[in-house]
């Protein structure tokens, strides 16, 4: 019994830490939303070991009062061009005006988390924390909370028709132990269309969540190469609420970084709507990477696909959670789940738990983890043909993540994409 | 162009030992074909020849124009001019065939100090050498060897062949799986290649192939070791009493 209170103890006195290194007072954009967003973290607590879905991650970086130092500054040359998208620049976090397009220029409606307050957004505080609440059942998500708490900037993004240009919002660190959290709502009305790019490195360590919300008919792509960085502690929230005839497709690239976590919360709300989530990751080294992802079937002739790709080297981990739950009634629902990794060495780890929980009964459902080396044949078939090994391992480094990357429906990003990676693979050709 | 001398190999992961003793010597621009029962270790001799890890050379040489073959890897041995036609080629999802062709086009140019080909002259190449083969675009654009069927297959190694430009070429048992019609195709595309400065080793069960493409030399390959040499009459023996009799003959 004292053990247990002694652990109770424990908990609500690393929340109260935690808490206290953050400006809760500064109140913000939708004050009651954030109100009970606290008051949902306080009952949740901060996530340990012992909770499920943080069994193969341990979130003590993220729990820590403040960031541990990370050193950014792998100078990246952009992996977009500029051309003909609209630029939105945070520097760790904070907006930074002069490197940034004029917000009106994307010809939707943008507003910045910060300047929100003073304004009545009526869409914006509906939807703020709206989405984070509801994804917190069954599986509770702390760290969401505590953003929707305490989050500083953050992008509000309606668009009604579609979207002239991409929206890119560009990430830069400058700053070692920038600490930013970030909440972005978008909201897509019935029939519109919008991609939108997030890019590089947020900070140090970084709390980004994005509620999405697809009116019928809408379309919102997007599509995030996460920045390269050695030290980084990255955690992102997706929660994304979809209509009837909606497309949802969101497409992540991540390279290095200590730890990142990556959960998406899809919920289909409308029937024939269709979601697709699938990430394409390369570690190497002090390298830890999770997806935890959590689709719900609410509604009829759904399609879901998940596609995660991870390689793996030098003892980094990979770490997959995935479930589809289709509800009761949720008939016709097409799910699909496929997470694999790519171990280039014995030292590097893969840990996936794909889940499935279905009360409709005529449904197809699918999923497929699997974990292997690189084709030993198909790299001799490559060597027979002058192709060194090498280059030999890179290319078929390159199509075990194709199908990841076969997400993308633009092709010209796709392509970029795939030589940002192909630039990596060849870099670490020789480690 | 090819000198085996007395290649002893043994499965790496166990005590089995496959080839006991093969002497072969190829000259430029001939043509040997090796025949033999399953086991006697036909293509097991391709490929160790071609570089394959799971095997250990114990004893012998082979040369390829007085290179060493066995000490090197097999994209050097590829780049030295040595071309194996695969009798299970490997299908690589992913990888698109024309990518995997430009890839080793380069990889073996720039391994030889040559300029890489530019996109425009791949293309012509691919495109005639493609066509002589009955090789369309379609095929070109699919993953390597992925949904192909087994003439597919075998006509897509004559084109790599073909792009190679190797100067040995093993054929192992590329009439496997093939009908008369393919079968005619890719011997055509083999006998287009036939050069005074290049030479072949086909691999096979059957004395059908080699109507299409006619040997110079043929030899009967038993237990590890070559056990009989002749001219072409020697594979309609075989195809007439099967290798009973010659291997009567020898024991």
């Amino acid at each position: 019994m004292a053990q247990l209170q002694k652990q109770a103890q424990e908990k609500t006195d690393a929340l109260a830490a935690r808490l206290g290194s953050l400006d809760l007072a500064a109140g913000g954009f939708a004050p009651a939303a954030r109100k009970a967003a606290l008051a949902r973290l306080e009952s949740m607590g901060l996530p340990g070991r012992r909770d499920e879905y943080w069994r193969y991650t341990d979130p003590a970086v993220f729990n820590a009062e403040t960031a541990s130092e990370s050193a950014p500054l792998i100078v990246e040359k952009p992996i977009f061009t500029d051309k003909d998208k609209v630029r939105l620049v945070f520097v760790d976090g904070v907006f930074d005006a002069a490197a940034s397009d004029k917000p009106e220029l994307a010809g939707v409606e943008i507003t910045l988390l910060s300047q929100a307050g003073a304004q009545d957004i009526h869409w914006a505080s509906a939807l703020y924390g709206t989405l984070e609440a509801a994804g917190q059942k069954p599986v509770p998500r702390p760290f969401a909370a505590l953003n929707t708490a305490a989050a500083t900037e953050g992008l509000l993004i309606r668009v009604t028709g579609t979207a002239p240009k991409p929206i890119h919002i560009s990430y830069r660190q400058n700053s070692t132990t920038s600490d930013p959290i970030l909440h972005h709502c978008i909201k897509v009305e019935s029939g519109a269309e919008l991609t939108l790019l997030e890019t590089g490195i947020t900070g140090a360590r970084s709390n980004i969540v994005m509620e999405a919300q697809v009116e019928a008919g809408g379309k919102l792509h997007h599509i995030r190469p996460q920045g390269r960085s050695h030290g980084k502690q990255l955690l992102t929230h997706i929660f994304a609420r979809l209509a009837e005839n909606t497309l949802f497709k969101s497409f992540t690239l991540s390279m290095n970084g200590r730890l990142t976590r990556n959960e998406a919360v899809i919920e289909f709300t409308g029937d024939d709507a269709v979601a697709h989530v699938a990430g394409a990751c390369v570690g190497d080294g002090a390298f830890h990477h999770d997806d935890t992802v959590f689709v719900t079937h609410d509604a009829e002739r759904c399609e879901s696909r998940q596609v995660f790709k991870k390689v793996l080297k030098n003892g980094a981990v990979g770490v997959f959670q995935g479930k589809i739950l289709v509800k009761a009634g949720a008939q016709k629902t097409d799910g699909y789940q496929i997470s694999q990794s790519l171990l280039l060495d014995d030292d590097s780890q893969f840990l996936a738990k794909p889940e499935l929980e279905i009360y409709a009964d005529d449904v197809i459902c699918s999923h497929g983890s699997t974990s292997g080396a690189i084709d030993e044949t198909a790299l001799f078939y490559l060597q027979s043909r002058g192709v060194e090994k090498r280059v030999a391992q890179t290319l078929l480094v390159l199509a075990f993540l194709a199908e990841a990357i076969a997400e993308i429906e633009d092709e010209t990003l796709a392509e970029e994409i795939r030589e940002r990676m192909e630039d990596w693979l060849h870099r670490h050709e020789r480690a | 162009m090819l000198e085996i001398k007395n290649l002893h190999v043994k499965l790496e992961e166990e005590d089995k030992v496959i080839l006991k003793g093969v002497d072969l010597k190829i000259g430029s621009g001939e043509v040997h074909a090796i025949m033999g029962p399953n086991g006697s270790g036909k293509s097991t001799l391709s490929y160790v020849l071609s570089g394959k890890g799971g095997y250990e050379v114990t004893e012998g040489s082979a040369m390829l124009e007085g290179v060493e073959l066995l000490d090197m890897e097999p994209e050097a041995r590829a780049a030295a001019g040595l071309f194996l036609a695969f009798q299970y080629p490997v299908e690589i999802p992913g990888v698109g065939n024309m990518t995997f062709l430009r890839t080793a086009v380069n990889a073996q140019r720039k391994a030889r100090g040559e300029e890489e080909i530019s996109a425009g002259d791949f293309l012509k190449l691919v495109r005639e050498k493609a066509k002589a083969l009955k090789i369309d675009a379609e095929m070109m654009k699919r993953p390597v060897n992925v949904g192909f069927s087994g003439g597919e297959k075998k006509r897509n190694e004559i084109l790599q062949m073909a792009m190679l430009e190797p100067k040995m070429c093993i054929l192992d048992e590329t009439d496997s799986g093939l009908d008369v019609d393919a079968m005619k195709l890719v011997s055509e595309g083999v006998n287009a290649l036939r050069d005074a400065g290049r030479s072949f080793l086909v691999i096979t069960h059957y004395q059908r192939l080699l109507d299409h493409i006619k040997p110079d030399v043929v030899h009967i390959m038993a237990d590890g070791r070559i056990v009989k040499t002749g001219g072409p009459e020697l594979a309609l023996e075989v195809e007439q009493n099967g290798y009973a009799d010659i291997l009567a003959e020898v024991v």
